[in-house]
């Protein structure tokens, strides 16, 4: 039955010429606009050579870093648990941790508002404890917290999952040589989870990179990449710069996201 | 020593929990709330639900009718890219995978910026919503094609191609009566997951959008930025209950499924 040629165009080609049309010429132009300016090529180098790009590259950077240790941390911990602990609650609890999965950033930022905002929860408590109004939403700790709120139910799943292949009898033989739990953890546990750490560390990564929508709503003027890609497009009209911008935004999350994929062995998907 | 570990666990997982849960449950309870600042105890209507329906219905439909084209336009265009992609591993198909799935693993914005530059100038298609169409297609593809290649590769499709293929069944016909069918797993969970990302996004939308494409995401940023609270969490509501159901069935299918064996490639 081997090849038939016209079959196999006619399965392909619909999602080829899809691409073709709406993503890949796009994005060449894209790249031919970035380096329109008046700078030219040396658009490409702003996040470097310009100040304030490379304060807000440093700050996209070092926030998305930071959410995806926490990120990781925090699931580990409550993957393991979830893992190895049967009790009553148990499946609630775990639909409550992954119900978020594809929740809207526009919607996590007002999650955030509610709890850190000028009415959210923290302040009406602080004011009744009289430790006065806590508000902490509309910074780069609510913009934290919101990409927090966006990533652990997407990596807890992958590292449950990594958790669920682990050998147990690995970790049976690691106790009956006389590991202490600690140890175990250490030397059989973790090093075991890694390729799943790295798989969905690069999408939280990735994702917090280049999510809008949470800070879109949490206030506009917190420097993050995506926010300073939006206002040079919307409010300066600076369209070379804005291109330029979302071609290194964009490469940055393919690279990070293709390492992944090359260390791990899993094909991820940023979302949001 | 053994029960301190696992009551610290334990709090740890339902301090996140209470995280993930509570702001939900409040942005709920604000939506049905007479006066948010005077608490529940100021009685409950469903006033705020009425007024977000008379300002924001048309953004409802809107954001149904792009979901439901957007699964079909991936059902046409993604299942039979994924039966390619199973019937010839090559690497020239590879290459066709990378190219289908990089919208992904790139950021809406960039996206988006793209899609106006080359298109933004064709009025007609720039004011209609099949351009909010075409982004919401791009985004949600790899998602479609990505669940039925994972069917397919587990059930061995290609034997079962050739089992069809000895008894003289065309390549269409064996598509049609064989493959599809076969993939129906796949093609659910793809189907919930396109309907679910479809109705929740708004990196490109938010770009792609004109005052008269408003989907219900958009509406939800306006909300936020300028209605009072009660208005905002009513509208909240009206998405949580489209998108929940969506996610517990994700989750439901997602449970009775056996562990995923590595990833499809």
């Amino acid at each position: 039955m081997r090849r038939s040629l016209s079959f196999d165009l006619a399965l392909a080609l619909p999602g080829l010429a899809f691409a073709l049309a709406f993503f890949l010429v796009p994005m060449t132009r894209l790249a031919l606009v970035g380096a329109s300016g008046e700078d030219g090529l040396a658009a490409y180098l702003t996040v470097l050579t310009n100040p304030r790009h490379a304060a807000v590259m440093g700050a996209t950077v070092l926030l998305s870093a930071l959410v995806t240790v926490a990120t990781l941390a925090i699931s580990t911990v409550v993957g393991l648990f979830l893992s190895r602990h049967v009790f009553p609650g148990r499946a609630v609890l775990l639909s409550a941790l992954t119900l978020p999965l594809a929740f809207p950033g526009v919607v996590v930022g007002f999650l955030i508002i509610l709890l850190g905002g000028r009415q959210g929860l923290f302040a009406s408590v602080g004011m009744s404890l009289g430790a006065g109004r806590i508000v902490f939403a509309y910074s780069m700790t609510g913009l934290f917290l919101g990409y927090l709120y966006f990533s652990i139910p997407r990596v807890l799943l992958t590292v449950m999952a990594g958790i669920e292949k682990l050998d147990r009898e690995v970790v049976e033989a690691a106790r009956s040589l006389g590991a202490g739990p600690w140890q175990i953890l250490r030397d059989v546990t973790l090093p075991a989870l890694m390729p799943a750490f790295i798989a969905s560390g690069a999408v939280a990564f990735a994702t917090a990179m280049g999510a809008f929508g949470t800070a879109f709503t949490l206030a506009t003027d917190i420097d993050v990449l995506p926010m300073l890609i939006y206002t040079e497009f919307t409010l300066q009209a600076n369209f070379a710069a804005a291109a330029a911008l979302s071609i290194v935004l964009g490469l940055v999350t393919f690279m990070v996201l293709a390492v992944a994929r090359s260390v791990a062995g899993t094909t991820v998907a940023a979302a949001g | 020593m053994r029960r301190t570990a696992f009551v610290l666990q334990l709090g740890v997982t339902l301090l996140v929990a209470a995280f993930l849960m509570v702001p939900v449950a409040m942005s709920i309870a604000a939506g049905v709330t007479a006066n948010y600042m005077r608490g529940i105890a100021s009685g409950m209507t469903l006033k705020w639900v009425a007024e977000v329906w008379g300002l924001y219905a048309g953004t409802i439909g809107l954001s149904l009718q792009i979901a439901l084209a957007t699964l079909v336009v991936t059902l046409l265009i993604g299942v039979p890219a994924a039966w390619f992609l199973v019937r010839n591993p090559s690497r020239l198909s590879r290459v066709f995978e990378e190219i289908v799935t990089l919208p992904v693993a790139v950021p809406g914005l960039a996206i988006a910026l793209a899609l106006l530059l080359v298109y933004g100038g064709v009025r007609d298609f720039r004011a209609s919503w099949t351009f909010i169409l075409v982004g919401h297609v791009l985004y949600t593809l790899p998602f479609m094609m990505r669940a039925v290649m994972a069917v397919l590769q587990s059930i061995d499709a290609r034997t079962l191609e050739e089992g069809a293929a000895s008894l003289g069944a065309s390549p269409w016909m064996r598509f049609l009566t064989v493959i599809v069918p076969n993939a129906r797993p796949g093609i659910v969970a793809g189907a919930l997951m396109v309907v679910t990302l479809s109705l929740g996004e708004f990196n490109l939308t938010w770009m792609l959008h004109t005052p008269m494409t408003k989907t219900l995401p958009v509406g939800l940023a306006d909300s936020y930025a300028s209605m009072r609270l009660e208005i905002a969490s009513a509208y909240t509501l009206i998405f949580f209950v489209m998108i929940i159901p969506l996610l517990v069935a994700i989750q439901r299918i997602g449970a009775t499924r056996p562990v995923r064996k590595g990833a499809p490639r």
